[in-house]
């Protein structure tokens, strides 16, 4: 018995890990920041507003998954580089489309996000002014409310 | 009161509407896949150092020659590319030409999972910083794409190709001119 749990014991330690992830160095600029601090606070601001693909509720500033490292690493040599951040999210939504980018522009697909609370607070004033015109003209004629 | 309780009823059925569109939308099966915006464009230019000895890298030239070819995305430490590589070889039979692109992968990895899994490509491009997957509009691994003879990209398979998939992947491949 104790033979078999020292085997076992023995098993656990040289057992690789499951293979699941590759074996590289994330990409340069996937966890260093930029030495300029203006450029890393334009970069930043960008990563926080792309989708990670791997990982689809996070942006590629929250994701440690490596793909999302790959990701930050371009938006950094491009920022470095001289590319403004529009010009980087258009970058990636010419490859993945609006999907990518977590502040959606005004497009065929789109305008309901926009026309919608638009609509909403239409209907919001239609409602109140029916509601207060009504208060109004009542304390006018005098007549009890209901 | 009349024109109040038919304004109320008209907000009951807006209230069961939405919620008939989000019991709908919740049992919808949810799509993982981000499709690449890239079909039907031209695959835009790079160049890549061979992923292991012996066996050519890959550039975006090389992907413009007049013969449409498979660009297959794949890593030694995804699993299902371990899962796809029989059916690959049987693209391969079937006349297909298929380059390879190793995602973040080490030589001697990319190596040893060829001599298990077996080798369809004519070349290998490596691709460290997913640099060129991202380019393509890529998201993951494995994913397929049939380029014609033009660099053009005419169709994505994302996911790993199965047996059911072989015949379309074939058809397109001809589409192209193959």
């Amino acid at each position: 018995m104790r033979g078999a749990a020292l085997i076992l014991a023995l098993a656990m330690l040289v057992a690789s890990p499951t293979l699941a992830q590759d074996s590289l160095p994330p990409a340069p600029y996937a966890y260093q920041q930029l030495d300029d601090p203006e450029q890393e606070a334009q970069a930043t601001a960008l990563m926080h507003t792309l989708r990670c693909l791997k990982c689809q509720s996070q942006s590629i500033a929250d994701s440690d998954a490596p793909m999302a490292g790959d990701m930050r690493h371009q938006v950094r040599t491009r920022i470095a580089a001289g590319e403004s951040p529009e010009q980087i999210r258009a970058w990636m939504v010419e490859r993945y489309g609006d999907y990518v980018s977590y502040e959606p522009k005004l497009g065929a697909n789109t305008w309901p996000l926009f026309a919608l609370p638009l609509l909403m607070l239409a209907l919001v004033a239609f409602v109140l002014r029916g509601r207060l015109g009504r208060a109004k003209g009542e304390g006018e004629t005098g007549s009890k409310p209901q | 009161m009349k024109r109040l309780r038919i304004f109320l009823w008209v907000l009951v059925g807006v209230a069961a509407l939405a919620f008939g569109l989000f019991a709908y939308q919740l049992r919808q099966p949810k799509d993982e896949f981000v499709a690449s915006a890239m079909v039907g464009k031209p695959i835009p230019p790079f160049q890549l150092r061979p992923a292991v000895e012996g066996q050519p890298g890959l550039s975006s030239a090389d992907l413009a020659d007049g013969k449409p070819r498979l660009v297959n995305i794949f890593a030694s430490w995804c699993l299902p590319c371990r899962a796809e590589a029989p059916h690959l070889e049987t693209l391969r039979e079937q006349g297909a030409e298929i380059v390879g692109i190793a995602i973040r992968d080490r030589p001697e990895d990319v190596a040893a999972f060829l001599a298990v899994y077996g080798n369809p490509f004519t070349r290998i491009g490596a691709d460290d910083i997913s640099e060129v997957q991202l380019s393509l509009g890529s998201s993951g691994v494995p994913e397929t794409f049939v380029v014609d003879g033009k660099g053009v990209i005419v169709h994505q398979h994302i996911g790993d190709i199965r047996a059911e998939h072989v015949p379309n992947i074939l058809a397109k491949l001809r589409e192209a001119g193959a």
